[in-house]
This record gives C-alpha cells, sequence and structure tokens, in this order.
C-alpha cells in the first residue's frame, strides 16, 4: 500500500464545556480552545505505525475548513505525517459533502486505506466514513479498536454493543476510529519546527468539482434539560431510605 | 403521505429492544404508516415478535444467506433496493445503526438526522450535538427521503398488541463480498442487559483492578441492577469494552443509576442524562458527579458498597 489518507477535523477541544447562547443562535465558540479532533488523532497515530511498520509509504491528512484549520493540519504534520491538504470552505460542510471531497481527493490521491474518525465532537454526527464507503462503494469498518494489514485485505477488530466484532475487509476501504485504538503521541519541539517545511496544498470545493448536499438545517439551539440539584445523605442507612422514598428499592 | 420504514435490530431470533424505541419515535410523526423491515438468513421468529409490535402495519421480512451477521455493506443496498416510496428510513442510534444508517444515506445522496431525541413535526427534529452540552432544532429538506437514527434512551419501547401482516419479499440487489464475518467475541452475562435495565450500578477508575470490580458485581446482583463502567475503568482493563457509559459508550436511561467511583466527566454524564435517579458515590465532595446526582453519599467506596449491598439484602 502506497498511500493512507486521514481526515482532521478543527473541533472545540473536548475539555471546553460549550454553552448555548442566550438568543438561541448557536453555540458560543468565540476565543475557546480548538484541537484535532480527538478521533482523527487517533486515526493519524494508526496510520504512522502502519508506515512505521514498513505497511504503507505515505500519510497524508486532510482538513476541510476554514483557513485556520491549517493549524490542526501543521499539527498533524509535527506527528508525523507526511503531507496536508486544506479543502476550504467558509462554512463547515455537512458529512455527506465531506465525504464527497473525500472521494474526490480519493481521485487525485489513489490511497490504499482512508482512516476517518468515528464522529467529529462538535455536530456528533457519525457519518462521513460510512457515507464515503458508500459513495466509493468500498468497504467500511467502523469503531476500529484494533487494525491489523494481512496484505490486500485488512481484519479490524470493531467495538459493537454486544463486544467486538472481527471482520476482514479488502483493500482500498474505510476504516473509522473508536477511542481504545491507540494512544497517540506527543508532539515534540523539534518536530513542530520541522512541519513547517512540510507541503501544506490548499484547495477550494470547487477546485475538486464537488457538489455541495443538501443539508440537514440547524433552525435553533438550546441548552440541556437541567437536572434538579440533589440531596447529599450522610450514610448508608441514608441512601436506603432515600431510595426507599422514591420507591426504589 | 408519511411512509416510515424502521429497519429493525435484532441477534439470531430475538429482535432488539432498539426496534421497539425506534419505531415508538416513528409513531411520534403525525400520520405515520409504519413498516418495518427485518434482514435476515432466516427472519420468520423475529418478524413475528415485531409483527406484535403496536403502531406497525406491515413487516417485510428479506431472507437472504447474506444476512447471517448484518454487514452494512450488505444490508446498505437491499434497504435502498426497498426504499422507493418511503418518506422515512429510522434505524436505532445503536452501533448497528449508526454503521449501517449513513450508509443508506450515502446511497441515497442524503444528509442524516443523527440520534433524534424528539420529534416536533415531520421534517423537524431536536438531537444532541457537543456531547449534549447543546440540543439543536434541525429540519429536514422535504423533497428528499429522510435518513435518520433514533437515540434509544429518548423512547420507551412501543407496547405490544400489534398485529401486522408479514410479508416475504425477495430483493434485487448486487451484494459486496468485499467485507466479510469473522467473528464476534460477546461476553455472556446473567445479568440484565445494559441497555434496558431499570436499575444500573456503574464502577469506575477508582475501582482499581478487575478483582475489586467484583463488589460492583456484587452489589448489582443484590438490587438485580445492570453493571456499566466509566471509560477509565474500561481502558484500565478492569471490565470488557460493551460496558462503557457515555458519549462514546452507551446511551441510558434507567429508573435508577448509581455511580460509584466516577467522577463524572462530561462524556461520561453524556450517557445517563436520562435516568430517572442517579445516586453518586465519591469520596471527593467537589467531584463534578454530584452536581448532577439525586442521591449523594461522599466516602470511601470500599466500606460503603459492601455495607449497602448487605443493607439491600445480598
Ligand atoms: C472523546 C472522548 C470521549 C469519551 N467518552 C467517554 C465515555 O463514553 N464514557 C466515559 O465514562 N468517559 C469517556 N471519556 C473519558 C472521560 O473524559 C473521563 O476521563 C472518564 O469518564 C473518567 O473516568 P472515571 O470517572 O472512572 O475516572 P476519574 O475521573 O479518575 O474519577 C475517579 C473518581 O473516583 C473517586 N474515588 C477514588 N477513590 C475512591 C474511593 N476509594 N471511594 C470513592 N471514590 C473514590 C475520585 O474522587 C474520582 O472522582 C471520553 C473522553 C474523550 C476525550
Ligand atoms: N471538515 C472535516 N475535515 C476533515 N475531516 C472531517 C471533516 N468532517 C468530518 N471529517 C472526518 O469524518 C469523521 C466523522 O465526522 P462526522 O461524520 O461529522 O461525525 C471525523 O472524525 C473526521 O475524520
Amino acid at each position: 500500500m502506497d498511500k493512507i489518507l486521514v481526515g482532521l477535523k478543527r473541533v472545540v477541544d473536548y475539555n471546553v464545556r460549550v454553552r448555548v447562547r442566550s438568543d438561541g443562535s448557536g453555540v458560543n465558540t468565540d476565543g475557546v480552545k480548538m484541537s484535532i479532533n480527538p478521533f482523527d488523532e487517533i486515526a493519524l497515530e494508526e496510520a504512522l505505525r502502519i508506515k512505521e511498520r514498513g505497511e504503507a509509504k505515505e500519510v497524508i491528512v486532510v482538513s476541510i475548513g476554514t483557513p485556520d484549520a491549517q493549524q490542526q493540519l501543521r499539527t498533524g504534520l509535527a506527528m508525523g505525517a507526511d503531507r496536508a491538504i486544506l479543502v476550504e470552505s467558509d462554512t463547515a460542510v455537512d458529512p455527506l459533502t465531506g465525504a464527497r471531497v473525500f472521494r474526490a481527493l480519493i481521485e487525485r490521491e489513489d490511497p490504499g486505506l482512508v482512516l476517518l474518525g468515528k464522529q467529529a465532537i462538535d455536530d456528533d454526527n457519525n457519518q462521513t466514513g460510512q457515507m464515503l464507503a458508500a459513495i466509493w462503494n468500498r468497504p467500511q469498518a467502523t469503531f476500529a479498536s484494533k487494525i491489523e494489514m494481512t496484505g490486500d485485505t485488512a481484519r479490524v477488530t470493531r467495538e459493537v454493543d454486544v463486544g467486538l466484532e472481527v471482520i476482514e475487509v479488502d483493500l482500498p476501504a474505510v476504516v473509522t476510529t473508536d477511542l481504545r485504538l491507540n494512544e497517540p503521541r506527543y508532539v515534540k519541539l523539534p518536530d513542530i519546527m520541522k512541519a513547517k517545511k512540510k507541503q501544506l496544498d490548499q484547495l477550494s470545493i470547487n477546485d475538486l468539482g464537488v457538489e455541495i448536499a443538501t443539508p440537514i438545517k440547524s433552525v435553533g439551539f438550546e441548552p440541556p434539560a437541567e437536572r434538579q440539584k440533589g440531596v447529599i445523605v450522610e450514610d448508608v442507612a441514608g441512601l436506603v431510605s432515600a431510595l426507599k422514598d422514591r420507591g426504589l428499592l | 403521505m408519511t411512509k416510515i420504514l424502521v429497519i429493525a435490530e435484532h441477534a439470531a431470533d430475538t429482535v432488539n429492544p432498539s426496534t421497539a424505541k425506534s419505531i415508538s419515535c416513528a409513531a411520534d410523526i403525525e400520520d405515520a404508516e409504519i413498516h418495518v423491515a427485518v434482514f435476515s438468513d432466516n427472519g420468520e421468529s423475529v418478524a413475528r415478535q415485531v409483527a406484535a409490535l403496536g403502531s406497525v402495519s406491515r413487516v417485510l421480512r428479506i431472507d437472504n444467506a447474506a444476512n447471517e451477521t448484518l454487514l452494512a455493506a450488505v444490508v446498505a443496498p437491499q434497504v435502498v433496493a426497498i426504499a422507493d416510496g418511503y418518506t422515512h428510513i429510522f434505524g436505532p442510534s445503536t452501533t448497528f445503526g449508526k454503521d449501517l444508517m449513513p450508509r443508506v444515506a450515502g446511497l441515497l445522496g442524503v444528509n442524516q438526522v443523527s440520534d433524534i431525541m424528539a420529534v416536533l413535526g415531520s421534517h423537524t427534529f431536536k438531537r444532541p450535538i457537543y456531547a449534549g452540552n447543546a440540543v439543536v432544532t434541525v429540519e429536514a429538506s422535504a423533497e428528499r427521503t429522510v435518513v435518520a437514527t433514533v437515540r434509544t434512551a429518548s423512547y420507551k419501547a412501543v407496547s405490544d398488541g400489534g398485529n401486522a401482516e408479514i410479508d416475504a419479499i425477495s430483493v434485487e440487489a448486487d451484494l459486496p463480498t468485499h467485507t466479510r464475518f469473522i467473528e464476534l467475541l460477546a461476553g455472556s452475562s446473567d445479568r440484565p442487559d445494559l441497555q434496558t435495565a431499570a436499575k444500573v450500578v456503574s464502577g469506575g477508575r477508582a475501582l482499581a483492578s478487575s478483582e475489586n470490580f467484583e463488589i460492583i458485581y456484587k452489589l448489582a446482583d443484590a438490587l438485580g441492577a445492570g453493571v456499566g463502567a466509566s471509560r477509565a475503568a474500561v481502558d484500565a482493563g478492569y471490565v470488557p469494552n460493551e460496558m462503557q457509559v457515555g458519549q462514546t459508550g452507551k446511551i441510558i436511561a434507567p429508573d435508577l443509576y448509581i455511580a460509584i467511583g466516577i467522577s463524572g466527566a462530561i462524556q461520561h454524564l453524556t450517557g445517563i442524562k436520562d435516568a430517572g435517579t442517579i445516586v453518586a458515590i465519591n469520596k471527593d465532595p467537589d467531584a463534578p458527579i454530584f452536581e448532577v446526582a439525586d442521591i449523594g453519599l461522599v466516602g470511601d467506596l470500599f466500606s460503603i458498597v459492601p455495607e449497602f449491598q448487605a443493607a439491600v439484602g445480598g
């Protein structure tokens, strides 16, 4: 296999507790810390390990978004990716359009594997990888917690509700990552310097000839229902009687 | 006219409760005619169980040897082959539905509405974003098929008492062989299923070993509860992955949830927002779990849990 394509979405850092704007027009993301989507960082780590085992030659990171996403691509290059592509878009792209962008890049790059996160932690859609596999007419292995490359195929262990499912897919294929796949490496300072010299191409969605899909429109935002503040009991006896009061024991 | 196709989830011969919850969501759409598709190598028994669910007017039974293990790449083209005439196609927001439904949407060339938590109209829904820190109202185009997953924790199973007709149909679709099932490594347990249990006891990192987790199992057995865990407990290897509760694990809605030695990270809380009563046992009075707990007990779990178990008669 020559190339692995990895998606890196720029999202609000997972430690930030986002809040809905008081007028319900959206979520306040002004000035909050932005990071690589955690699942994508895991996807990149896995791609790098596959390359380090000699099972791939080049790792290309891709982000679709505003020019700010260069930051996340540079971090990806510092982690060890060989090359980066920024597909510029002023607005957030919907999953189907995102999948079409990846499909167009596959046409150009001919990767043996596309590694995406299982979900972006901002919109929590969990769609892009499956849609890409659908429109590419190739296998998908979602929620991966283990990937073994075996020449023309990959054996993927998937985290499913009842346990772990092992499937085998012919390559090329789309694999989406779950959290337990690996622990991403830390970026070292010299690597950040080196990453500045690595190639980062910028394209527009138009350059790729991608048709924008009909989005699911967001028409209003609200905070989640609050839970009432509860009581603190002193001891086990207090706990048991509080549960009995509620008819739970 | 609103016609909704719900894709049934099942394991071998038993329909999964997520199916009845997805139907319940579909039934919230006014004047909807609801059909359910059962893909299986032999769906006779599952089709019968589904036909007995309320709100269902027709069950489509699609038997095919290739449907023995329900791989998304194999099922999706069959769903598309029968999609004509349906305004909506729903599946559960379980790993089965999350894997399959976006592939169906991709083939149909539409975006998906993920994790419906409320129906406001035939094309207007509420769904959670940012790990449940915000709820967004979304509108799908009325010109296209609505493909959606249903956040099962937001719905009660539709009642029994239905008597739908069952049609065995054959479907013409090109089924790929590029994806092959190898094996399923599933833990077996006699305890109530985490996703449907009325009571759930969960342990966190504080348990510190799989041996110590025994006290969680014992308490759960005394209460007749299912057992869950935080991601930290799963990552540390104390329990298997299928026990994880939270944003990237299971989203559950038991009547009683007892969090033991769990700090209450937002990713964990996302999984229990709809629980009836939340109990937290933690030695740190400032742990965030106490902000959402209905009943809190501050102290060392290693003394509290055995005492609690004895008190409930285990
Ligand atoms: C993208 C992403 C997704 C995630 N998804 C999930 C998810 O689905 N589910 C999930 O759970 N997490 C998830 N996490 C992880 C989450 O952020 C937390 O790291 C995790 O929930 C912490 O687990 P914990 O509460 O068991 O451990 P800790 O945070 O370490 O808490 C341990 C608690 O035990 C208490 N304690 C210690 N000793 C005792 C004692 N003897 N008696 C009583 N109390 C004691 C401590 O006071 C502390 O509050 C996710 C993280 C990311 C980045
Ligand atoms: N704008 C984007 N840029 C790069 N990758 C993306 C983008 N949107 C989605 N992806 C990839 O698709 C995965 C799933 O995203 P989603 O379907 O939005 O939950 C992410 O984890 C990324 O790997």
